[in-house]
């Protein structure tokens, strides 16, 4: 049995600063609560709990126009994994983060739901505030390979079709 | 030197299965001997029919919708107000020993910290309490955890797993591998969550947690006042009690209970007669709480597989009977009998076999709504024995360990201090126990609410995934025991159904906003 969960967070920052920390996979042990460690190679990374689980992970997307990222957890428990970040711009210096994880064994979704609100909750609390180690993360320049230079445009006019 | 006392749970208990209450099954004697010495209530009422909602109430004096542990896997926050910390602030010494369960057991993320104390070794560590103090978490300076399984991260399992590997392969494996509880059977008849465990009895959980709570009585001081909470995880499913106890109870000697219908029609006309998540709950159709194994199909089960479940139960009774023997001796020794209120309680009952159904689930009637409770209390207070047949509810456990502390119940308490007896509760008007359910998971949502008032109990539906918010059920308690009539459209009791609706709408609190995340699955 599979399940699908999303949780959403409205942060009063602008797209462009969340998108900073979220669209950079190896400062997720900096803003998810109960994850205390993170390595990325290539498109691997590998996340380690509070509790000494290691789970490996695929990246999947990382897209600095749309901001957004996806990533498969593989193996055990899970026979399938998508999580999905999403950036949306609400307005001038304020955002929406929408994450959502669809897994089987269905549990396990509902598990990383728990840890999916806290987390926005502190990437909330951290980017409100200005203060944190994410934020200080990127202040020391700790800035990604994933990450790209950030959109020049900020509503730009629809893509209809690749050509 | 004030009074003490001993808080005793367990877990999924029913009102029927204790000798005072005239249960035939398990042989009872010290509970039935606090019974006969201290105060039997006949309509205990729980306000959630699982066990973290419930159990926060217990601890916080507070209905569900107040306290905001709305379903299983819904955490109790950190500084919720807490009696512990009450008790503790005005110098009792206290502990939690046993089945917690304020906040998730599923935590890979060692974000609970229950499971932080288990895992760090440490009695305790300390929380921002609802007044910003901090302290102890919870207001428990000392917690030896345990659950029904000897797997995950809290204390008896860790201690099962250092000390007797070798055990842990006896016990039922309560998650599968896609860790949904598990429907595999076992036993003599295959029944769901039934295994032959050779474990040690003095391994056993039940005994763990007498022998860990007779182990921290020892380290007080004679001249100490104490609140322990005892927390029993059986008898709630699975049913693996030691092989070694077998014999205690033959499952081929059980009678079936009154609550289950033979015949399988007659089960299908009375579950037909309820609000639809009964019927489609029996065919495996629906599944709405995460603590019934999803794989499992009611409508499978067996007469025989009743029985067997029953045994088994029994058993557990028993042992955690004897259990709660050994430590009031141990009270006895240390010369603090006459000072010593003893409360029973269990979180929520079981289904057992009544309407051919067994766990619990979104289903308000007695089999998981009318609980053992029995309070004891001190020799010294020279309190009369007595029963009480008005309702009262696990809310009002909080404010009456206030009350033998000689404190003022807390003012976010909900509840009043249990009633003495009939007299104390007409004057003190204990007129109503109220009980709700909620739950979303996977896409089916349950919303329903109880009173229990008058000899009735009435329960309405909220709109959800199978109910449009006009379904209801009604039950006379005097004439219907077993609540097999559901009068919620007879016209003559219209008048008495609207009323007990007004009522109740009335009397619940409104519900916490925003309402707590859903963190795990229990």
């Amino acid at each position: 049995m599979r399940a699908s969960i999303r949780r959403e967070r409205t942060i009063e920052v602008g797209a462009d600063a969340a998108w900073a920390i979220v669209g950079a996979p190896d400062l997720l042990h900096l803003w998810f609560p109960g994850i205390v460690s993170c390595t990325v190679e290539g498109d691997r990374r590998t996340i380690t709990t509070r509790t000494g689980l290691a789970m490996d992970e695929t990246i999947l997307t990382c897209d600095n126009l749309q901001r957004r990222f996806q990533y498969r957890i593989d193996g055990r428990p899970f026979t399938e994994h998508l999580g999905t970040l999403d950036v949306h711009e609400l307005g001038p210096g304020r955002s929406l983060v929408v994450y959502a994880t669809d897994a089987a064994p269905a549990v396990m979704a509902i598990i990383l739901g728990g840890g999916m609100a806290a987390a926005l909750e502190e990437l909330a609390r951290q980017l409100e505030s200005g203060q944190g180690p994410a934020i200080d993360a990127l202040a020391g320049a700790r800035r990604s390979p994933w990450h790209l230079p950030a959109p020049i445009q900020s509503s730009p006019t629809p893509v209809e079709a690749p050509v | 030197m004030g009074r003490k006392i001993l808080f005793v749970t367990t877990d999924q208990q029913r009102y029927d299965t204790l000798g005072c209450n005239g249960g035939e099954l398990s042989r009872t004697p010290v509970i039935d001997g606090l019974a006969a010495s201290g105060i039997r209530y006949e309509r205990a009422v729980p306000q959630s029919v699982v066990c973290m909602p419930s159990r926060s109430t217990m601890l916080t004096g507070q209905h569900p919708r107040t306290h905001g542990v709305w379903m299983n896997g819904v955490a109790l926050p950190v500084d919720a107000p807490s009696v512990a910390a009450e008790l503790q602030r005005a110098g009792y010494r206290t502990a939690l020993v046993g089945k917690p369960h304020f906040e998730p057991f599923l935590d890979p993320f060692g974000r609970f910290t229950e499971n932080r104390i288990a895992a760090a070794g440490v009695p305790t560590l300390d929380s921002r309490w609802a007044d910003g103090t901090v302290g102890p978490h919870r207001g428990f300076e000392h917690m030896e955890l345990a659950t029904h399984s000897p797997m995950g991260a809290l204390h008896y399992a860790r201690w099962l797993q250092t000390e007797h590997p070798e055990a842990i392969g006896g016990f039922f494996a309560v998650l599968d591998r896609d860790l949904e509880v598990s429907s595999e059977g076992g036993g003599a008849t295959g029944a769901p969550q039934v295994k032959d465990n050779p474990v040690h009895r003095d391994w056993y959980h039940t005994d763990w947690v007498a022998d860990r709570t007779i182990d921290w009585l020892d380290g007080l001081a004679a001249d100490d006042d104490w609140f322990c909470w005892m927390s029993f995880p059986d008898p709630h499913h699975p049913w693996d009690p030691p092989s070694s106890e077998l014999g205690r109870v033959d499952w081929r000697d059980v009678p079936l209970p009154t609550g289950y219908p033979e015949s399988r029609a007659e089960r299908e006309k009375l579950l037909d007669d309820k609000p639809r998540h009964w019927r489609l709950w029996y065919d495996g159709a629906l599944v709405s709480n995460y603590e019934a194994p999803s794989g499992w199909v009611p409508a499978t089960l067996t007469a025989d597989q009743v029985r067997e479940v029953n045994a088994r139960n029994a058993i557990e009774v028993e042992l955690i009977d004897e259990a709660l023997g050994r430590v009031l001796a141990a009270i006895a020794a240390r010369g603090w009998e006459d000072d010593v209120d003893v409360v029973f309680t269990t979180d929520h009952g079981e289904l057992q076999g009544d309407f051919g159904l067994l766990f619990k689930g979104p289903y308000h009637v007695d089999g998981l709504m009318r609980l053992p409770l029995i309070w004891r209390p001190a020799p010294s207070a020279a309190v009369a024995p007595a029963t009480v047949t008005a309702p009262v509810g696990l809310v009002d456990l909080a404010p009456t360990f206030c009350a033998i502390a000689g404190m003022e119940a807390g003012e976010w308490m909900e509840g009043q201090a249990l009633p003495v007896d009939d007299t104390d509760a007409g004057e003190r008007r204990f007129e109503r126990a109220l009980t709700a359910w909620d739950s979303e998971l996977l896409g089916v949502a349950v919303h329903l609410s109880t009173i229990t008032r008058d000899g009735w109990v009435c329960t309405t539906y909220a709109p959800g995934t199978v109910h449009d918010g006009t379904e209801g059920e009604l039950y006379d308690l005097d004439q219907d025991p077993l609540q097999r009539v559901n009068r919620w459209d007879d016209p003559s009791v219209r008048a008495l159904r609207d009323d007990l609706l007004d009522d109740l709408r009335t009397s619940l609190p409104p519900a916490r906003a925003p309402r707590l995340p859903l963190e795990a699955p229990v």
